[in-house]
């Protein structure tokens, strides 16, 4: 193609704008001095600072138990939803149950956030701990329930159709043909899952109560008082488990799809 | 299509079907939609100081009558005659809109470029769109507070290479130029993925067609690749135009004094002022103006499904 200098340009501007900001974050966050502009030698103080921080620690743990939480359920709510989407063709009520799965994905934070704070006080729950996991479990299952959509929609079907024929029952085709033919999809819901209540402010300053104070809360409450290179260091480590996370789940993604490959080559050459 | 159906119906176990679609759709009916009538409700009440601080409309199913005899549009009639409100409304979508038309100018080319790019290394470049997207939103934001303040490394950079006098400083940190910047970082990943879905399914033997045909280049480009690609040019604008107009993080940690968005309006209603009466009328109001948006987005998602 004759323009793929253009081409080459645009891209790498395109990344240096995307990737910059995130690697001074992560270089002064090494810096001994504490000025943004002064690069006083290279120092881990920061990284202990924070390490002695009971209160970061605290949110920290809060926000780890949330994640894994909302994430679990809502990798199974959002399985079942893009389950009920894909293969049951017309229900009633199909059209308000995928305006119910797309809307959180576009809905601003502060509505989502207010409605769920008004629905527990009007139901008398006390906000905390859990009222924290089921408003992030309700937005971040509509994203696994697109993600395993997709993967749904793209699905060879004969195998469940001959494991059903050949009298396999629907719960059990299922667990074995089904969900292990999904899994990469549901094991990439999950993490989306995660790092998204992970990453949530704003809908959890609404829901959250007394005792149940998450990261990004913390992170919120410091940044407006200036930057330090405290948060820096914490920022630095979430980049870093978040990135090694996508990459082992790219690395597995991989590999089962290879393995799948591999048993379809040798299930077409073993004479039946 | 009609074919899967058929297999669907033949399923036995009807109760396993009914929970299947059944557990997520309630879950969604009582913590997402339900939400939405109770906003509403305490929107038309009056504040009150207590704990929840409002008096209720609504108490129970019998009282119907008595519910809209004591509606209450005060609130609603605030935010109109309060220009506050009106002018961040305004304001939010005005900022959302140019956000949404750079995100256009800037996004566009990035996809184009990785839809052109050879099969192999494809893959690797959604990867690295997708990446920073995986990393904390209010990470990024907090990136760009180190280097747009006066004190910061902008200005440092500008001061090595001269474009700048030694005792000037950059001023954008808290202004909307500051606002723009932000959102069109955090939001790019969100534009240019549908744009690149939309482009890479392009068929290229159109393209060379028209050039076989003595069309130029930048003409083909307007008359095919563009048209083509309108599917991922409205998804990715609605993805980005309906959570930017109601954005708060970005406008509150870069944005200024003077820069007015609704989010953070409704923001410091509810933790600032406690009033949230209010702060519901505000999200209703928001609410009504995403409408149409949110409709298009839907049914944009409806024909990709």
């Amino acid at each position: 193609m004759k323009s793929s200098r253009f081409d080459v340009t645009v891209l790498t501007l395109g990344f240096a704008f995307l990737y910059i900001p995130i690697v001074i974050l992560i270089v002064y966050s090494f810096n001994a001095s504490r000025l943004v502009t002064v690069w006083g030698g290279f120092s881990l103080q920061w990284y202990q600072t924070m390490w002695s921080n009971q209160g970061l620690m605290d949110a920290a743990w809060v926000t780890a138990r949330v994640g894994v939480l909302s994430a679990s359920v809502g990798t199974v709510l959002g399985t079942m939803a893009a389950l009920a989407l894909v293969r049951y063709g017309r229900f009633p009520g199909r059209m308000i149950f995928s305006g119910m799965i797309y809307a959180p994905l576009v809905m601003p934070e502060v509505i989502t956030g207010l409605s769920m704070l008004l629905l527990f006080v009007a139901l008398g729950v006390d906000r905390g701990f859990w009222t924290v996991v089921i408003a992030h479990t309700t937005f971040t299952m509509c994203y696994v329930a697109i993600v395993v959509q997709s993967r749904l929609l793209t699905f060879d079907r004969s195998l469940e159709e001959a494991a059903l024929d050949l009298g396999c029952p629907p719960v059990k085709t299922f667990f074995r043909i089904t969900l292990p033919l999904i899994f990469p999809a549901v094991i990439a819901g999950w993490m989306l899952a995660f790092t998204l209540s992970l990453d949530d402010l704003v809908i959890a300053s609404f829901t959250t109560g007394p005792g149940a104070t998450t990261l990004p809360i913390k992170i919120y409450s410091q940044v407006r008082l200036g930057v330090t290179p405290e948060i820096n260091a914490i920022c630095t480590i979430l980049i870093a488990l978040v990135t090694i996370g996508v990459i082992i789940a790219s690395i597995s993604t991989k590999r089962t799809e290879l393995r799948r490959l591999q048993d379809e080559h040798l299930a077409l050459r073993t004479p039946a | 299509m009609a074919a899967v159906q058929d297999i669907d119906t033949q399923d036995k176990g009807g109760l396993g079907r009914l929970l299947v679609a059944g557990l997520p759709y309630l879950w969604l009916l009582l913590f997402f939609a339900a939400p939405f009538f109770i906003i509403f409700k305490i929107s038309l009440s009056d504040t009150a100081i207590a704990l929840p601080p409002y008096t209720p409309v609504f108490e129970g199913f019998g009282a119907i009558g008595d519910f809209f005899s004591q509606l209450d549009f005060e609130n609603y009639i605030f935010l109109t005659d309060d220009p506050l409100y009106v002018t961040a409304y305004l304001s939010s979508l005005r900022i959302a809109a140019i956000s949404t038309v750079l995100l256009l100018l800037i996004g566009y080319p990035i996809a184009l470029a990785m839809a052109r790019a050879p099969g192999s290394i494809r893959p690797t470049l959604v990867m690295m769109v997708i990446l920073p997207f995986w990393t904390s939103f209010l990470i990024r934001v907090y990136a760009w507070i180190g280097i747009l303040k006066p004190d910061g490394l902008l200005t440092l950079l500008l001061h090595g290479v001269g474009l700048l006098g030694p005792e000037e400083q950059v001023q954008i940190f808290r202004t909307d130029t500051a606002v723009f910047i932000g959102i069109v970082y955090s939001y790019l990943p969100f534009m240019v993925l549908p744009l690149y879905s939309a482009l890479e399914k392009m068929d290229n033997t159109l393209l060379e067609a028209a050039n076989d045909l003595g069309c130029p280049p930048l003409k083909a480009f307007w008359r095919i690749t563009f048209p083509l690609s309108l599917p991922g040019v409205i998804a990715g604008s609605m993805i980005c135009f309906i959570p930017i107009t109601g954005e708060f993080v970005i406008p509150d940690l870069l944005g200024g004094a003077d820069t007015l968005m609704i989010g953070k309006t409704l923001w410091t209603e509810f933790f600032g002022n406690r009033d949230w009466p209010l702060a519901s009328a505000v999200a209703v109001v928001l609410l009504i103006f995403l409408v149409i948006p949110i409709m298009i987005f839907q049914n944009q998602q409806k024909k990709v499904a």
